[in-house]
Protein backbone atom coordinates (compact mmCIF):
# COMPACT_ATOMS: atom_id res chain seq x y z
CA UNK A 1 0.00 0.00 0.00
CA UNK A 2 2.82 2.20 1.02
CA UNK A 3 4.56 1.57 -2.36
CA UNK A 4 1.05 2.49 -4.29
CA UNK A 5 0.62 5.57 -2.28
CA UNK A 6 4.59 6.55 -2.66
CA UNK A 7 4.45 6.30 -6.36
CA UNK A 8 0.90 7.83 -7.11
CA UNK A 9 2.53 10.78 -5.07
CA UNK A 10 5.32 11.10 -7.33
CA UNK A 11 3.42 12.82 -9.96
CA UNK A 12 -0.03 14.70 -11.17
CA UNK A 13 -1.19 12.16 -12.89
CA UNK A 14 -0.39 8.38 -12.23
CA UNK A 15 -2.38 5.04 -13.50
CA UNK A 16 -1.75 1.39 -12.70
CA UNK A 17 -1.79 -1.02 -15.72
CA UNK A 18 -1.01 -4.61 -16.78
CA UNK A 19 0.85 -4.53 -20.44
CA UNK A 20 -2.09 -7.28 -21.31
CA UNK A 21 -4.97 -5.06 -19.99
CA UNK A 22 -6.86 -3.81 -23.37
CA UNK A 23 -9.07 -1.21 -21.53
CA UNK A 24 -5.94 0.11 -19.88
CA UNK A 25 -4.74 1.00 -23.12
CA UNK A 26 -7.96 2.60 -24.21
CA UNK A 27 -7.69 4.92 -20.48
CA UNK A 28 -3.89 5.47 -21.58
CA UNK A 29 -4.90 6.83 -24.80
CA UNK A 30 -7.28 9.20 -23.29
CA UNK A 31 -5.19 11.01 -21.08
CA UNK A 32 -2.95 11.21 -23.63
CA UNK A 33 -5.42 13.21 -26.04
CA UNK A 34 -6.33 15.49 -22.99
CA UNK A 35 -2.66 16.54 -23.02
CA UNK A 36 -1.58 14.54 -19.73
CA UNK A 37 1.47 12.60 -19.62
CA UNK A 38 0.81 10.32 -16.59
CA UNK A 39 3.58 7.88 -15.24
CA UNK A 40 2.06 4.24 -15.84
CA UNK A 41 3.63 1.42 -13.70
CA UNK A 42 2.59 -2.03 -15.40
CA UNK A 43 2.21 -4.32 -12.55
CA UNK A 44 2.77 -7.42 -14.49
CA UNK A 45 6.23 -6.12 -15.45
CA UNK A 46 7.43 -4.20 -12.24
CA UNK A 47 9.02 -6.22 -9.76
CA UNK A 48 6.34 -5.59 -6.55
CA UNK A 49 3.49 -5.90 -9.14
CA UNK A 50 1.81 -8.43 -6.97
CA UNK A 51 1.83 -6.89 -3.91
CA UNK A 52 0.91 -3.52 -5.35
CA UNK A 53 -1.93 -5.42 -6.97
CA UNK A 54 -3.21 -6.70 -3.53
CA UNK A 55 -2.75 -3.60 -2.33
CA UNK A 56 -4.95 -1.61 -5.03
CA UNK A 57 -7.95 -4.74 -4.32
CA UNK A 58 -7.54 -3.71 -0.85
CA UNK A 59 -8.17 0.08 -1.74
CA UNK A 60 -11.28 -1.64 -3.15
CA UNK A 61 -10.14 -1.31 -6.82
CA UNK A 62 -12.11 -4.05 -9.35
CA UNK A 63 -10.83 -4.43 -11.28
CA UNK A 64 -7.30 -3.60 -10.01
CA UNK A 65 -6.35 -1.99 -13.56
CA UNK A 66 -6.79 0.43 -15.40
CA UNK A 67 -6.42 2.20 -11.37
CA UNK A 68 -5.95 5.99 -11.76
CA UNK A 69 -4.83 8.10 -9.19
CA UNK A 70 -4.21 12.09 -9.91
CA UNK A 71 -2.90 14.91 -7.59
CA UNK A 72 -2.15 12.12 -4.84
CA UNK A 73 -6.30 10.48 -5.04
CA UNK A 74 -7.54 7.62 -6.04
CA UNK A 75 -10.21 8.53 -8.95
CA UNK A 76 -11.17 5.41 -9.93
CA UNK A 77 -11.36 2.57 -12.65
CA UNK A 78 -12.11 2.81 -15.97
CA UNK A 79 -15.67 3.44 -15.72
CA UNK A 80 -14.99 5.96 -13.16
CA UNK A 81 -12.61 7.76 -15.19
CA UNK A 82 -15.66 7.38 -18.19
CA UNK A 83 -18.14 8.63 -16.52
CA UNK A 84 -16.06 11.87 -15.44
CA UNK A 85 -14.98 12.48 -18.77
CA UNK A 86 -18.46 12.74 -19.79
CA UNK A 87 -19.61 15.26 -17.16
CA UNK A 88 -16.35 17.66 -17.49
CA UNK A 89 -14.63 16.63 -14.09
CA UNK A 90 -12.06 14.66 -15.16
CA UNK A 91 -10.50 17.76 -16.77
CA UNK A 92 -11.43 20.00 -14.27
CA UNK A 93 -9.13 17.73 -11.78
CA UNK A 94 -6.18 17.10 -14.22
CA UNK A 95 -6.21 21.18 -14.46
CA UNK A 96 -6.33 21.87 -10.26
CA UNK A 97 -3.65 18.81 -9.89
CA UNK A 98 -1.53 20.47 -12.43
CA UNK A 99 -1.29 17.83 -14.94
CA UNK A 100 -2.70 19.82 -17.86
CA UNK A 101 -2.69 23.30 -18.72
CA UNK A 102 -5.45 25.19 -19.83
CA UNK B 1 -48.85 29.22 -41.43
CA UNK B 2 -51.20 31.31 -43.81
CA UNK B 3 -53.16 29.85 -46.96
CA UNK B 4 -52.15 31.46 -50.55
CA UNK B 5 -55.16 32.74 -51.23
CA UNK B 6 -55.18 35.35 -54.09
CA UNK B 7 -57.46 37.98 -53.60
CA UNK B 8 -57.69 39.26 -57.50
CA UNK B 9 -60.78 38.42 -57.96
CA UNK B 10 -62.67 39.96 -54.83
CA UNK B 11 -60.80 43.24 -55.61
CA UNK B 12 -62.07 43.46 -59.00
CA UNK B 13 -65.56 42.77 -57.32
CA UNK B 14 -65.11 45.22 -55.00
CA UNK B 15 -64.02 47.55 -57.55
CA UNK B 16 -67.28 46.82 -59.74
CA UNK B 17 -69.85 47.53 -56.39
CA UNK B 18 -68.71 50.77 -55.24
CA UNK B 19 -68.93 51.69 -58.66
CA UNK B 20 -72.17 51.11 -59.07
CA UNK B 21 -73.33 52.08 -55.50
CA UNK B 22 -72.93 55.52 -54.42
CA UNK B 23 -72.68 56.63 -50.35
CA UNK B 24 -75.69 55.74 -48.30
CA UNK B 25 -77.36 57.15 -45.37
CA UNK B 26 -77.87 55.32 -41.92
CA UNK B 27 -80.32 56.14 -39.14
CA UNK B 28 -78.88 59.50 -38.18
CA UNK B 29 -78.46 60.51 -41.43
CA UNK B 30 -74.82 60.29 -41.52
CA UNK B 31 -73.58 59.74 -43.94
CA UNK B 32 -71.68 56.61 -43.15
CA UNK B 33 -69.41 54.81 -45.85
CA UNK B 34 -68.52 56.07 -48.86
CA UNK B 35 -66.45 53.90 -51.54
CA UNK B 36 -63.32 54.24 -49.93
CA UNK B 37 -63.96 54.01 -46.19
CA UNK B 38 -66.42 50.76 -46.96
CA UNK B 39 -63.87 49.40 -49.33
CA UNK B 40 -61.14 49.42 -46.15
CA UNK B 41 -64.31 47.94 -43.71
CA UNK B 42 -64.43 44.80 -46.65
CA UNK B 43 -60.65 44.09 -47.22
CA UNK B 44 -60.72 43.82 -43.27
CA UNK B 45 -63.60 41.64 -43.29
CA UNK B 46 -61.99 39.55 -46.03
CA UNK B 47 -58.42 39.61 -44.12
CA UNK B 48 -60.29 38.35 -41.18
CA UNK B 49 -62.04 35.20 -43.43
CA UNK B 50 -59.13 34.62 -44.87
CA UNK B 51 -57.36 34.21 -41.27
CA UNK B 52 -59.95 32.29 -40.38
CA UNK B 53 -59.57 29.65 -43.08
CA UNK B 54 -55.74 29.27 -43.34
CA UNK B 55 -55.99 28.65 -39.26
CA UNK B 56 -58.96 26.00 -40.25
CA UNK B 57 -56.96 24.41 -43.19
CA UNK B 58 -53.96 24.68 -40.63
CA UNK B 59 -56.08 22.36 -38.36
CA UNK B 60 -56.95 19.63 -40.62
CA UNK B 61 -53.29 19.54 -42.02
CA UNK B 62 -52.04 18.63 -38.63
CA UNK B 63 -54.91 16.35 -38.45
CA UNK B 64 -54.24 14.68 -41.38
CA UNK B 65 -50.58 14.70 -40.00
CA UNK B 66 -50.73 13.40 -36.51
CA UNK B 67 -53.09 10.50 -37.95
CA UNK B 68 -50.29 9.89 -40.82
CA UNK B 69 -48.02 9.29 -37.68
CA UNK B 70 -50.44 7.00 -35.75
CA UNK B 71 -50.64 4.24 -38.67
CA UNK B 72 -46.90 4.62 -39.41
CA UNK B 73 -46.21 4.27 -35.61
CA UNK B 74 -48.60 0.79 -36.31
CA UNK B 75 -47.27 -0.38 -39.25
CA UNK B 76 -43.59 -0.56 -37.43
CA UNK B 77 -44.48 -2.26 -34.75
CA UNK B 78 -46.46 -4.67 -37.11
CA UNK B 79 -43.48 -5.22 -39.10
CA UNK B 80 -40.84 -5.24 -36.19
CA UNK B 81 -43.03 -8.12 -35.28
CA UNK B 82 -42.87 -10.14 -38.22
CA UNK B 83 -39.13 -9.35 -38.42
CA UNK B 84 -38.47 -10.86 -34.82
CA UNK B 85 -40.92 -13.89 -35.71
CA UNK B 86 -38.69 -14.40 -38.59
CA UNK B 87 -35.28 -13.95 -36.87
CA UNK B 88 -36.77 -16.24 -34.30
CA UNK B 89 -37.52 -18.69 -37.16
CA UNK B 90 -34.38 -18.45 -38.34
CA UNK B 91 -32.59 -18.90 -35.31
CA UNK B 92 -34.78 -22.08 -34.53
CA UNK B 93 -33.24 -23.89 -38.03
CA UNK B 94 -29.81 -22.78 -37.54
CA UNK B 95 -29.50 -24.32 -34.07
CA UNK B 96 -31.11 -26.68 -34.29
CA UNK B 97 -28.29 -29.19 -34.99
CA UNK B 98 -25.40 -28.55 -32.36
CA UNK B 99 -27.10 -28.51 -28.92
CA UNK B 100 -24.70 -25.43 -27.27
CA UNK B 101 -25.53 -23.61 -30.11
CA UNK B 102 -29.03 -23.56 -28.96
CA UNK B 103 -27.73 -22.83 -25.44
CA UNK B 104 -26.55 -19.76 -26.82
CA UNK B 105 -28.87 -18.99 -29.28
CA UNK B 106 -31.64 -18.87 -26.54
CA UNK B 107 -30.07 -16.28 -24.82
CA UNK B 108 -29.91 -13.94 -27.79
CA UNK B 109 -33.16 -15.25 -28.52
CA UNK B 110 -34.46 -14.28 -25.03
CA UNK B 111 -32.60 -10.85 -25.64
CA UNK B 112 -34.03 -10.21 -28.85
CA UNK B 113 -37.02 -10.37 -27.62
CA UNK B 114 -36.78 -7.99 -24.90
CA UNK B 115 -35.68 -5.75 -26.59
CA UNK B 116 -38.83 -5.74 -28.80
CA UNK B 117 -40.54 -5.20 -26.12
CA UNK B 118 -38.90 -2.42 -24.62
CA UNK B 119 -38.78 -0.87 -27.63
CA UNK B 120 -42.34 -1.25 -28.04
CA UNK B 121 -42.68 0.72 -24.74
CA UNK B 122 -40.28 3.29 -25.83
CA UNK B 123 -42.33 4.21 -28.69
CA UNK B 124 -45.62 4.55 -26.33
CA UNK B 125 -43.95 6.51 -23.98
CA UNK B 126 -42.53 8.79 -27.13
CA UNK B 127 -45.49 8.87 -29.01
CA UNK B 128 -47.11 10.06 -25.43
CA UNK B 129 -44.84 12.71 -24.92
CA UNK B 130 -44.87 13.99 -28.44
CA UNK B 131 -49.12 14.01 -27.89
CA UNK B 132 -48.73 15.85 -24.49
CA UNK B 133 -46.17 18.77 -26.60
CA UNK B 134 -48.82 19.11 -29.29
CA UNK B 135 -51.39 19.55 -26.65
CA UNK B 136 -48.97 22.30 -24.79
CA UNK B 137 -48.61 20.59 -21.98
CA UNK B 138 -46.80 22.68 -19.23
CA UNK B 139 -43.51 21.55 -17.92
CA UNK B 140 -44.17 19.93 -14.77
CA UNK B 141 -46.35 17.29 -16.97
CA UNK B 142 -43.37 17.05 -19.41
CA UNK B 143 -40.90 16.62 -16.90
CA UNK B 144 -42.33 13.73 -15.60
CA UNK B 145 -42.95 12.09 -19.03
CA UNK B 146 -39.24 12.71 -19.68
CA UNK B 147 -38.18 11.71 -16.90
CA UNK B 148 -39.94 8.30 -17.00
CA UNK B 149 -38.36 7.88 -20.10
CA UNK B 150 -34.76 8.19 -19.05
CA UNK B 151 -35.49 5.49 -16.14
CA UNK B 152 -36.95 3.19 -18.59
CA UNK B 153 -33.58 3.76 -20.94
CA UNK B 154 -32.01 2.21 -17.67
CA UNK B 155 -33.66 -1.11 -17.89
CA UNK B 156 -32.57 -1.69 -21.59
CA UNK B 157 -28.92 -0.73 -20.37
CA UNK B 158 -29.50 -3.46 -17.54
CA UNK B 159 -31.25 -6.16 -19.56
CA UNK B 160 -28.13 -5.91 -22.43
CA UNK B 161 -25.71 -5.88 -20.03
CA UNK B 162 -26.98 -9.76 -18.48
CA UNK B 163 -27.05 -10.33 -22.16
CA UNK B 164 -23.29 -9.65 -23.34
CA UNK B 165 -22.58 -11.63 -20.31
CA UNK B 166 -24.28 -14.54 -21.55
CA UNK B 167 -23.51 -13.57 -25.47
CA UNK B 168 -21.07 -10.73 -25.79
CA UNK B 169 -21.01 -11.57 -29.78
CA UNK B 170 -24.59 -11.37 -29.95
CA UNK B 171 -24.37 -7.92 -28.63
CA UNK B 172 -21.49 -6.80 -30.64
CA UNK B 173 -22.93 -8.56 -33.92
CA UNK B 174 -25.71 -6.36 -33.85
CA UNK B 175 -28.05 -8.36 -35.19
CA UNK B 176 -30.68 -7.35 -32.68
CA UNK B 177 -31.09 -4.12 -34.49
CA UNK B 178 -32.29 -3.12 -38.07
CA UNK B 179 -30.01 -3.56 -40.95
CA UNK B 180 -30.17 0.10 -41.16
CA UNK B 181 -28.60 0.79 -37.49
CA UNK B 182 -26.48 -1.79 -38.44
CA UNK B 183 -25.03 0.38 -40.69
CA UNK B 184 -23.34 2.95 -37.68
CA UNK B 185 -22.67 -0.20 -35.33
CA UNK B 186 -20.04 1.02 -33.04
CA UNK B 187 -19.24 -1.52 -30.08
CA UNK B 188 -22.49 -2.86 -29.88
CA UNK B 189 -24.59 0.03 -30.19
CA UNK B 190 -24.78 3.61 -31.73
CA UNK B 191 -22.24 6.53 -31.58
CA UNK B 192 -23.29 9.17 -28.76
CA UNK B 193 -21.08 11.54 -30.03
CA UNK B 194 -22.94 11.40 -33.53
CA UNK B 195 -26.26 11.65 -32.44
CA UNK B 196 -25.27 14.78 -30.21
CA UNK B 197 -24.19 16.05 -33.58
CA UNK B 198 -27.73 15.64 -35.24
CA UNK B 199 -29.34 17.21 -32.49
CA UNK B 200 -27.61 20.19 -32.47
CA UNK B 201 -29.85 21.65 -34.91
CA UNK B 202 -32.95 20.07 -33.72
CA UNK B 203 -32.92 21.92 -30.10
CA UNK B 204 -32.31 25.47 -31.03
CA UNK B 205 -32.87 28.26 -29.84
CA UNK B 206 -30.08 27.39 -27.29
CA UNK B 207 -28.17 29.85 -25.06
CA UNK B 208 -24.30 30.11 -25.65
CA UNK B 209 -23.75 28.38 -22.51
CA UNK B 210 -25.96 25.33 -23.47
CA UNK B 211 -24.20 25.56 -26.69
CA UNK B 212 -21.01 24.86 -25.58
CA UNK B 213 -21.53 22.56 -23.13
CA UNK B 214 -23.00 19.86 -25.89
CA UNK B 215 -20.23 21.21 -27.82
CA UNK B 216 -17.76 20.00 -25.35
CA UNK B 217 -20.20 16.83 -24.15
CA UNK B 218 -19.70 15.74 -27.99
CA UNK B 219 -16.03 16.53 -27.93
CA UNK B 220 -15.87 14.12 -24.13
CA UNK B 221 -17.82 11.76 -25.92
CA UNK B 222 -15.96 11.43 -29.43
CA UNK B 223 -12.39 11.16 -27.10
CA UNK B 224 -13.74 8.64 -24.76
CA UNK B 225 -15.21 6.46 -28.14
CA UNK B 226 -11.69 7.31 -29.48
CA UNK B 227 -9.96 5.73 -26.86
CA UNK B 228 -11.93 2.59 -26.84
CA UNK B 229 -11.83 2.28 -29.79
CA UNK B 230 -8.06 2.00 -30.11
CA UNK B 231 -8.23 -0.23 -26.86
CA UNK B 232 -10.29 -2.72 -29.45
CA UNK B 233 -7.97 -2.58 -31.94
CA UNK B 234 -4.76 -3.38 -29.53
CA UNK B 235 -6.99 -6.20 -28.40
CA UNK B 236 -7.39 -7.26 -32.42
CA UNK B 237 -4.32 -7.42 -32.97
CA UNK B 238 -3.22 -9.40 -29.81
CA UNK B 239 -5.63 -11.92 -30.84
CA UNK B 240 -4.15 -11.75 -33.97
CA UNK B 241 -0.79 -12.32 -33.06
CA UNK B 242 -1.51 -14.83 -30.55
CA UNK B 243 -3.18 -17.19 -33.20
CA UNK B 244 -0.78 -16.32 -35.29
CA UNK B 245 2.05 -17.42 -33.35
CA UNK B 246 0.09 -21.06 -32.75
CA UNK B 247 0.54 -21.26 -36.26
CA UNK B 248 3.78 -21.84 -36.52
CA UNK B 249 3.23 -24.91 -34.61
CA UNK B 250 3.83 -29.00 -36.08
CA UNK B 251 1.54 -32.25 -34.45
CA UNK B 252 4.53 -33.18 -31.72
CA UNK B 253 3.52 -32.63 -27.82
CA UNK B 254 5.49 -29.75 -26.86
CA UNK B 255 3.59 -27.97 -29.46
CA UNK B 256 0.39 -29.13 -28.63
CA UNK B 257 0.68 -28.30 -25.20
CA UNK B 258 2.50 -24.49 -26.37
CA UNK B 259 -0.92 -24.74 -28.70
CA UNK B 260 -2.86 -25.29 -25.86
CA UNK B 261 -1.59 -22.54 -23.74
CA UNK B 262 -1.90 -20.05 -26.42
CA UNK B 263 -5.65 -21.33 -26.83
CA UNK B 264 -5.91 -20.41 -23.20
CA UNK B 265 -4.34 -16.74 -23.50
CA UNK B 266 -6.46 -16.27 -26.62
CA UNK B 267 -9.21 -17.14 -24.26
CA UNK B 268 -8.94 -14.52 -21.81
CA UNK B 269 -8.28 -12.01 -24.23
CA UNK B 270 -12.22 -12.57 -25.89
CA UNK B 271 -12.94 -12.69 -22.06
CA UNK B 272 -11.96 -9.07 -22.12
CA UNK B 273 -14.40 -7.65 -25.13
CA UNK B 274 -17.41 -7.82 -22.59
CA UNK B 275 -15.98 -5.15 -20.73
CA UNK B 276 -15.75 -3.06 -23.81
CA UNK B 277 -19.32 -3.14 -24.43
CA UNK B 278 -19.94 -2.31 -20.39
CA UNK B 279 -17.70 0.77 -21.21
CA UNK B 280 -19.47 1.85 -24.03
CA UNK B 281 -23.57 1.53 -22.79
CA UNK B 282 -21.69 2.80 -19.84
CA UNK B 283 -20.72 6.18 -21.89
CA UNK B 284 -24.04 6.01 -23.99
CA UNK B 285 -25.95 6.30 -20.54
CA UNK B 286 -23.41 9.21 -19.50
CA UNK B 287 -23.34 10.95 -21.97
CA UNK B 288 -27.27 11.49 -22.60
CA UNK B 289 -27.52 11.48 -18.72
CA UNK B 290 -25.18 14.83 -19.09
CA UNK B 291 -27.21 16.37 -21.75
CA UNK B 292 -30.64 16.42 -19.93
CA UNK B 293 -28.98 17.83 -17.26
CA UNK B 294 -27.59 20.08 -19.99
CA UNK B 295 -30.91 21.20 -21.62
CA UNK B 296 -34.67 22.68 -20.38
CA UNK B 297 -37.72 20.71 -19.65
CA UNK B 298 -38.97 21.55 -22.99
CA UNK B 299 -35.51 20.94 -24.78
CA UNK B 300 -35.40 17.69 -23.44
CA UNK B 301 -38.76 16.84 -24.59
CA UNK B 302 -37.87 17.76 -28.06
CA UNK B 303 -34.63 15.66 -27.93
CA UNK B 304 -36.55 12.46 -26.51
CA UNK B 305 -38.57 12.79 -29.35
CA UNK B 306 -36.07 13.92 -31.78
CA UNK B 307 -34.02 10.78 -31.55
CA UNK B 308 -37.07 8.93 -31.72
CA UNK B 309 -37.95 9.80 -34.83
CA UNK B 310 -34.64 9.49 -36.07
CA UNK B 311 -34.12 5.70 -35.03
CA UNK B 312 -37.92 5.68 -36.30
CA UNK B 313 -36.76 6.26 -39.84
CA UNK B 314 -33.78 3.59 -39.59
CA UNK B 315 -36.23 1.48 -39.21
CA UNK B 316 -38.34 2.05 -41.38
CA UNK B 317 -35.71 1.96 -44.06
CA UNK B 318 -34.53 -1.10 -43.10
CA UNK B 319 -38.60 -2.25 -43.22
CA UNK B 320 -37.81 -1.06 -46.73
CA UNK B 321 -34.92 -2.97 -47.72
CA UNK B 322 -35.79 -5.84 -46.32
CA UNK B 323 -39.08 -5.60 -48.63
CA UNK B 324 -37.27 -4.58 -51.53
CA UNK B 325 -38.24 -6.62 -55.32
CA UNK B 326 -35.32 -8.86 -56.10
CA UNK B 327 -34.99 -10.08 -59.43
Amino acid sequence: MDKVRDLASKKAAVIFTKSSCFMCHSIKTLFYELGASPAIHELDQVANGREMEYALRRLGCNPSVPAVFIGGNYIGSAKDIISLHVDGSLKDKLIEAKAIWL
Amino acid sequence: MMANVSPRTDTSADGDIDDKIPAFHNSDGMIVSNASERSRDQKTLRRLAQNREAARKSRLRKKAYVQQLESSRMQLTQLEQDLQRARQQGKYISSSGDQSQSMSGNGALAFDVEYARWLEEHTRRANELRGAVNAHAGDAELRIIVDGILTHYDDIYRIKSEAAKADVFHILSGMWKTPAERCFLWLGGFRSSELLKLLMSKLEPLTEQQMLAITNLQQSSQQAEDALSQGMEALQQSLADTLAGSLAQSNSPGNVASYMGQMAMAMGKLGTLENFICQADNLRQQTFQQLHRILTTRQSARAVIAINDYFSRLRALSSLWLARPRE
